[in-house]
């Protein structure tokens, strides 16, 4: 669960009408990258091919200004200290931003990675915590990321508050949420108000549709009669990139991913 | 059981200048006794498996079990085979292989004491363990469900700030911690490279058993290119040795997780019989377990 998704096998989420056929993992891809922008030093976590691939790709259009971390890669990162490193490096405010998901996600930016029911006996029990407990409050741009948008995940009110979405004043907070994707749409987190702003849908999604799978309640940008943006996919160039260079970067630690997805092809080792 | 020798209090801590050769890793298992707290690092880290295998097989029971700071499938095995009181972990994860499933089963059931953590609050612990000091601070935590449910976390009120309420978290201190080296030599030093979570564990606890890819002559600590990587061996208790050790898992430098194994149990452990069925054929079967 710890933005851990499973990836659909090739063919599928073809955007329908678009001369590009870009997939949806793209155009997320594309447009986490634009979430990056301006991060001095971003990290992904373990089993987070997209997220990963968006970090690339931010680093890419900063001009190599960009310091990435990917988790679990050899040749991604340069930590040195162990596991420890990354949550030292967070504390001293050296990461900008990073992922987190939730098997539950609730309206006030709460995530759940441990279970559905009354802990400790609970009915469903998920991997558990990680870093989110902490890395939750320490990094300042945490992107909230999960491929299923239903009732079952955004839920009104999560079972279990692994990092709560904002904290009282005197609590040491230096982060939180700053943004929700999901395969539907992208929300924004209004740190002030506490709950999410719905701010693009993804082409071929309503707002109907995402009220209707939403559990929580949340704003709408742009309010009156005029229509919700949609969520820009990847052009012609930043498609090729996408499915080039980045998807050799990210076959490191995620050469299935970069096969598979991206349509890396040629001999990986 | 451990010999003390020590002219001034007794900590529990093992004697120096150990590092003792055994030739049998169910001799080295036999030496963790019911009740102990035991830390284990993370699937990635090099997890002493055919150590946990002959854990299992000497039947030990009610380990206090610390993750570092995650499980896999060391813990859903241990787990599974009743071998756990306590759990103190930040996740149990098959990784790209689902859920765990015996850690599943035994928390519907109710059968383990949970302490849900987060990975840098189990690091924290270890380091205030290494330093022998009581506990240590650690930012973020706080509202949260998993500080809520921790009966032995303190909030305090930052002594240096003004209205800064801070986690404390007590010392981690196992009794044993559980590591598979690459190499060890005849001195009782282990090569672990840069892997410093299992260092962090050799220091943190009273005493470290280990298993060892191969035991070489020539001291590591000659090598000034392995030196930053050796646990030295006033941490190390006793050593066997144990080729593809750490094996159906990986180990940093040496070996890759065999994915097809890790595939069968997940599929085998989806319920009690196939669980049990896994354990006789690749734990309890001594002949298969050292194949």
């Amino acid at each position: 669960m710890n933005a851990t998704q499973s990836v659909p096998g090739p063919e599928s989420n073809l955007v329908p009408g678009t001369k590009e056929g870009w997939r949806l993992e793209e155009l997320l891809i594309d447009r986490i990258a634009g979430l990056l922008e301006g991060s001095r030093h971003v990290a992904a976590g373990v089993s987070s091919p997209i997220p990963g691939s968006a970090a690339l790709l931010a680093r890419h259009l900063s001009g190599g200004v960009m310091r990435v971390s990917v988790l679990g890669s050899r040749n991604l990162q340069s930590f040195t200290d162990g596991g420890v490193e990354i949550f030292d490096l967070a504390a001293q405010g050296r990461i900008d931003a990073f992922f987190l998901s939730g098997g539950q996600i609730d309206g006030a930016g709460n995530i759940n990675l441990v279970g559905i029911g009354d802990y400790p006996r609970q009915k469903v029990r998920w991997s558990g915590s990680f870093g989110s407990a902490y890395l939750y409050y320490l990094v300042p741009r945490v992107i909230l990321f999960r491929l299923e948008h239903t009732r079952r995940t955004m839920v009104e009110q999560v079972d279990f508050i692994s990092g709560p979405g904002s904290s009282p004043d005197n609590v040491y907070r230096q982060g939180g949420p700053y943004a929700l994707i999901t395969d539907r749409c992208l929300f924004a987190f209004d740190r002030d108000k506490q709950r999410f702003r719905l701010d693009s849908l993804h082409p071929g999604h309503t707002l109907e549709e995402v009220q209707e799978n939403t559990g929580f309640e949340f704003d709408v940008a742009q309010g009156g009669s005029s229509p919700l943006p949609t969520t820009p996919g990847p052009d012609a160039s930043r498609l090729a990139l996408i499915r080039g260079e980045i998807a050799a970067a990210i076959a490191d630690p995620y050469p299935k991913f970069a096969t598979e997805v991206l349509g890396l092809e040629g001999n990986l080792t | 059981m451990l010999p003390i020798v020590n002219a001034g209090r007794d900590t529990g801590y093992h004697a120096p200048m150990s590092g003792e050769m055994i030739g049998d890793v169910e001799a080295l298992a036999a030496r963790v006794p019911d009740g102990a707290k035991v830390a284990l690092v993370k699937t990635t880290g090099g997890v002493p498996m055919t150590l946990v295998r002959a854990l299992i097989r000497c039947g030990v029971r009610g380990l206090h079990l610390v993750c570092v700071p995650t499980g896999g499938l060391a813990v859903d095995l241990l787990i599974g085979a009743g071998c756990v009181e306590t759990l103190e972990t930040s996740a149990v994860t098959l990784d790209e292989f689902g859920q765990a499933p015996a850690f599943g089963r035994a928390v519907r059931a109710g059968s383990l004491r949970l302490l849900d953590a987060t990975c840098p609050a189990v690091y924290a612990g270890l380091q205030a363990g290494e330093k022998g000091l009581p506990f240590m601070p650690l930012r973020g935590l706080l509202g949260s469900d998993v500080a809520g449910n921790r009966a032995d976390w303190e909030v305090i009120d930052n002594p240096f700030g003004d209205n800064d309420p801070i986690v404390c978290l007590p010392a981690i201190v196992p009794d044993f911690s559980l590591v598979h080296a690459r190499t060890a030599d005849r001195h009782g030093n282990l090569y672990i490279g840069d892997t410093r979570e299992v260092l962090l564990m050799a220091h943190a606890a009273r005493a470290t058993l280990a298993t060892a890819e191969t035991i070489v002559d020539e001291n590591l600590l000659d090598d000034d290119a392995m030196r930053p990587g050796v646990i030295p061996n006033v941490y190390v208790s006793a050593i066997a040795e144990a080729e593809g050790g750490a094996r159906p898992l990986g180990l940093p430098g040496g070996y890759e997780v065999d994915g097809e194994h890790l595939a069968l149990y997940a599929n085998m452990a989806r319920d009690e019989t196939g669980f049990s069925e896994y354990l006789d054929e690749f734990v309890l079967d001594r002949k298969a377990a050292a194949e």
